[in-house]
């Protein structure tokens, strides 16, 4: 896997091996999603439409022809709003861990839910640090010589790959997940953190625009390129954000009106039957 | 599950609702500044080509000002409306309030843009190879009076409403 990018003449074979986890990752979820239908709760198929969606995603990003020619700016900016943002926001959406929670046996089961309450975890699933490690490296990867060392180092370049999509998974899950986390954040906390983190990806992607190849240690690549690539990193970055907002403020929409139906409920209860019914009563709308 | 809450609307005894007048009013304040910024991006910058992307002389201040308006007016555009629908879900929506708060968003931002942007910073000018002022001029004029208008609409509202609590 690590030898297979950046070299451009590597055997057509070896770039396809990114194919294969993806193509476990993507079994495993349809043969849970196959298990949990016919159980008396079933799951959404939207879910497991976003699933394969993010793991499509992720194979546009690393199997050619993209991965072939990512040492061009423009391509490797697209591979990562594909891999540290369209993908992850899909994943996110696609509940991976309940369905995994919901079809395992019970001891796994015990083993994952440990998992996720140990405290780095927690810790990292809050969307304060999630998009600082999200963000952070990426002023450093495009305004710092980074990237250029990304390009002459196959290892780097993976790990840089494996970078954004964990990260951006970490970010999304944290942010519009609908996997349960211990210790979610308000919604006017992910909300700004949304608005913040965004903010910084445009901005950024405006700095390397401003800054040009020569400050990211690829001299090699032309200032033409270069300018697309940062200009397809904004209008992609929105593209990415409008999407992810939506799915932030229909999230609230649901949970409010569920919220909204309750309180009618019981003030409807209440008026019937003031005496018996353990809700307070509502003074302001009751004349 | 809206369409039940919608079918259920006119049953209980809450009847109009009360009216949400905080959040008619920052509803409105969002999308106002979420129109100004579609606006800015797709007429400006897109179909007319007057905006630069990018202006050699932008300070970094102006980069991350720029940014967070450009992220925020997006999550802005989404967030209001969906507020919007949660209030008329709830009857709680309060029309004049709304549009006092819209004015007010649209205007603010596009006086923020015209002045602190634009001059301040030289973020980008509005146009280029012309003679600038009559630009500048139009659009802070044009920002200005959507804010009184906004403003105006918001202390009329205000007047009626010890009226209305009495009953």
């Amino acid at each position: 896997v690590l030898l297979a990018h950046g070299a451009v003449d590597s055997s057509g074979l070896t770039q396809l091996v990114p194919a294969l986890p993806l193509l476990i990752a993507g079994a495993l979820y349809l043969f849970a999603y196959r298990r949990v239908s016919r159980q008396r709760v079933g799951w959404p198929f939207a879910r497991l439409a976003c699933f394969l969606g993010g793991v499509v995603a992720v194979a546009v990003a690393l199997l050619p022809p993209l991965a072939a020619h990512d040492e061009a700016f423009p391509v490797h900016v697209v591979q990562h709003l594909l891999l540290a943002m369209t993908a992850p926001l899909l994943l996110a959406l696609s509940a991976p861990v309940t369905l995994a929670l919901r079809t395992l046996p019970r001891r796994r089961r015990r083993i994952l839910t440990a998992v996720l309450h140990a405290r780095p975890l927690r810790v990292l699933t809050h969307p304060i640090p999630a998009a600082l490690l999200d963000f952070v490296p990426l002023y450093l990867l495009y305004l710092t010589p980074l990237y250029g060392y990304t390009l002459t180092h196959p290892v780097a370049h993976e790990v840089l790959h494996a970078h954004f999509l964990l990260a951006g998974c970490l970010f999304a899950s944290a942010t519009v997940g609908v996997d349960p986390l211990p210790g979610r954040a308000s919604v006017r906390v992910r909300g700004a953190v949304i608005v913040l983190a965004f903010a910084a990806h445009a901005t950024i992607s405006k700095a390397v625009y401003a800054a040009g190849p020569g400050a990211a240690g690829a001299p090699d690549s032309s200032l033409h390129e270069w300018q697309l690539g940062a200009q397809i990193m904004w209008y992609g970055g929105d593209a990415v954000e409008l999407l992810l907002v939506i799915a932030f403020a229909l999230q609230w929409y649901r949970l409010e009106g569920k919220r909204y139906a309750r309180s009618r409920q019981s003030r409807a209860s209440a008026s019937r039957d003031p005496v018996s019914s353990g809700s307070p009563p509502t003074p302001a709308d009751v004349r | 599950m809206t369409t039940a809450d919608r079918e259920h609307g006119n049953e209980h005894m809450d009847g109009p609702g009360t009216l949400d007048t905080g959040r008619s009013i920052f509803s409105g304040v969002l999308v106002g500044i979420g129109v100004a910024g579609f606006v800015d991006e797709t007429i400006f910058h897109q179909v007319l080509h007057w905006h630069h992307f990018y202006d050699r002389s932008t300070p970094t201040v102006g980069l991350v000002s720029d940014g967070i308006f450009h992220a925020g007016s997006w999550f802005a555009v989404v967030t209001g409306l969906v507020l919007f629908a949660d209030l008329r879900r709830k009857h709680a929506w309060s029309k004049p309030r709304w549009w006092g708060g819209w004015l007010l968003g649209l205007g603010g931002f596009q006086l923020y843009d015209g002045t602190i942007q634009h001059k301040w910073w030289g973020l980008h000018q509005i146009r280029y190879h012309v003679s600038i002022w009559p630009y500048d001029t139009v659009w802070n004029v044009l920002a200005v009076i959507a804010i009184l208008i906004g403003v105006a609409l918001l202390v009329r509202a205000r007047r009626p409403e010890p009226a209305a609590a009495t009953r």
